[in-house]
């Protein structure tokens, strides 16, 4: 056998494999499908939360009334995700009003964070607190923090 | 007939009236609490009532000698940014109305006027004969212009004896970092903040157009004041400082988040003109009972402060946020609380992971215009119960204190805007 074919049976094989990773069974799809890196991703998030927004925005997401807004249902947690990746990597310096309570004080910037530790907990608060939206890719926050250099 | 002597008809009017005297002492009050005592937990013999739900942000609230309570709004609500209550016979008061299209937090009454501020400026309203205000469109503006951020906007204000009016302008930072609450953000040297905030200003109780250059610096280093009050044992000005969040999260080498939550105190200072407390560059360390060097400024927290800063006289929990000081004159409550001060704690956020805490009225013994004696949680559960304390998620937090004619101490929340009344004795007698 030439190399050539050798490298072509190799390459059917790891579409193959490629293929019936992202596509078991129909009926298994949704659910299996996107969960494993999904669960990871909610793991890491939640980390991410405990240590950098907790403190602002509390274990239950609600935040604190005119001092940290709340993350629950928020049209800034469920809208736009670069406008939200955008707050947490360059902060908030806006007021707003949630629920009847003004929200003058700032977010710091968190561009310290990792474009994966950014991807996870956005993920995360998207996916607790009552949200549930789609996830933050990691590729999200990278073009996302393009524009800020 | 003829047994029913004149002197005797005289004598009833008289014993009638002598009857009513007493009923109306202060020692006595025929002012039901409400059966749950208004959801409070608190020492024997005392009882509270609901006075009224205001449904509005309820900052600090003053009740005039006959009676009237004014309410500060933080927001203004239908148009109205202070509420005035008139008493009922019961002890509960009604709404009846309102005026001032502002928001914001300093509501103080002294001798036939009403003070007010907004978030930028001191007003006051002349109170007529009933304790009404005369003119409620028509306010005398003292003071306008004062330094307001994004964040500690609130204007607490208080008067002494001498027609001088203190302001609190409170520093629109956490520690005066380059990039304010972010990991790592080092300190400005001479924090600029403090030219015009993070202090008490002195002004004029009773000149119109105040700007800071017809003001003094009475105190400065504190880092925001929401709560003070004028003791009138020794003629001197009482803050309690809110002190600064976030060690942990923007110096996590430095600290845990354990010593994060237990740090650094909340404190009660004495001022005289002058003093320094020491914001933005110290912080109180209540385990080690010293004043540290923040590590905004070099700091690792364990190095004490160098420099000449004023020392509290009592310390307590951290992140509590003491938004009210009260030194109490009144003759209702016991003999202990006379000339000592009951301090509102709005109740923490910058503890977490570890739980809340606060949501109640503290009691601070004093004796000779010091504080003496440890202090002790006097009115508590404005949450509605521990969980809620510890999650935050209080239902109740009570932010102004005021005494009423009788003794009687009102205590306001801004969250659901109840206004509550504490009595003793609890009981009729
Ligand atoms: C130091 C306190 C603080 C920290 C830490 C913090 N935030 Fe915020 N956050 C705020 C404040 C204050 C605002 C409102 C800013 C404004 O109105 O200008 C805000 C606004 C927001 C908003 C938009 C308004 C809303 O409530 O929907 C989102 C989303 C958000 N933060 C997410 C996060 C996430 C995720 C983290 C952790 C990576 C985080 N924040 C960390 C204080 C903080």
């Amino acid at each position: 056998m030439s190399k050539q074919i050798l490298l072509n049976i190799a390459l059917a094989f790891c579409t193959l494999s490629l293929q019936a990773q992202q596509r078991p069974t129909p009926k298994a799809k949704a659910k299996i499908a996107a969960n494993p890196a999904l669960t990871a991703s909610l793991t890491r998030g939640a980390v991410v939360y405990k240590n950098v927004c907790i403190t602002c925005h509390m274990a239950d997401g609600g935040g604190v009334p005119n001092i940290n807004p709340p993350l629950t249902k928020t049209e800034y947690v469920l809208g736009d995700k670069a406008r939200l990746t955008h707050i947490v990597l360059a902060g908030l310096a806006e007021p707003i009003e949630i629920d009847g309570n003004d929200y003058k004080q700032h977010m710091p910037a968190q561009a310290y964070l990792t474009d994966q530790q950014v991807a996870d907990v956005l993920t995360y608060v998207r996916n607790n607190f009552g949200n549930k939206a789609s996830a933050v890719q990691v590729a999200e926050v990278k073009a996302v923090r393009a524009t800020l250099k | 007939m003829k047994t029913f002597s004149p002197r005797l008809l005289l004598a009833v009017p008289a014993l009638a009236a002598g009857l009513a005297l007493v009923a109306s002492r202060p020692t006595a009050p025929t002012i039901a609490p409400d059966p749950d005592n208004a959801g409070l937990k608190l020492p024997a013999g005392f009882g509270a009532l609901k006075v009224a739900e205001t449904g509005g942000k309820a900052r600090h609230l003053a009740v005039t000698p006959q009676g009237v309570i004014y309410v500060k709004l933080n927001k203004v609500k239908d148009g109205k940014g202070i509420l005035v209550l008139h008493p009922q016979a019961n002890g509960k008061a009604t709404v009846t109305g309102g005026f001032g299209d502002y928001g914001g937090t300093g509501m103080y009454e002294k001798n036939g006027y009403l003070y007010a501020s907004s978030d930028y400026a001191v007003y006051r309203y002349k109170l007529d004969a009933k304790g009404e205000v005369a003119n409620p469109s028509k306010p005398e503006l003292l003071v306008r212009g004062l330094k307001v951020g994004s964040q500690h906007e609130s204007k607490s204000i208080v008067l002494d004896n001498a027609d001088n009016l203190y302001v609190n302008v409170g520093a629109y930072a956490n520690a005066c970092q380059e990039q304010d609450r972010t990991r790592g953000s080092k300190g400005i040297p001479n924090c600029p903040i403090l030219d015009s905030a993070g202090g008490i200003w002195q002004f004029k109780a009773d000149k119109l157009n105040q700007r800071y250059p017809q003001g003094t610096r009475y105190a400065t280093g504190l880092r925001n004041v929401v709560g003070l009050d004028w003791n009138q044992q020794d003629n001197q000005l009482f803050v309690m400082q809110h002190g600064r969040d976030q060690l942990q999260d923007n110096w996590p080498a430095l600290y845990s988040n354990e010593q994060s939550a237990q740090l650094p105190a909340e404190c009660l200072y004495a001022l005289k003109p002058g003093v320094n407390a020491g914001w933005p560059y110290t912080y109180f360390d209540p385990q080690r009972k010293e004043i540290m060097q923040g590590p905004e400024y070099g700091g690792d927290g364990k190095t004490p402060a160098k420099g000449d800063y004023l020392a509290p006289l009592a310390a307590y929990p951290a992140h509590m946020a003491p938004n009210a000081l009260l030194f109490y004159t009144g003759t209702m409550f016991p003999a202990k609380y006379r000339n000592g001060a009951f301090i509102a704690f709005h109740g923490s956020w910058n503890r977490a992971p570890e739980s809340q805490a606060g949501y109640y009225v503290v009691f601070q013994p004093f004796k000779d215009g010091k504080p003496s004696g440890q202090w002790e949680v006097f009115a508590d559960n404005f949450s509605g119960s521990p969980a809620k304390t510890a999650s935050g998620r209080a239902d109740h937090r009570p932010c102004g204190l005021a005494q009423g004619p009788d003794g009687s101490l009102y205590v306001s929340d801004d969250t659901k805007g109840t206004i509550y009344r504490i009595v003793y004795p609890a009981k009729k007698s």
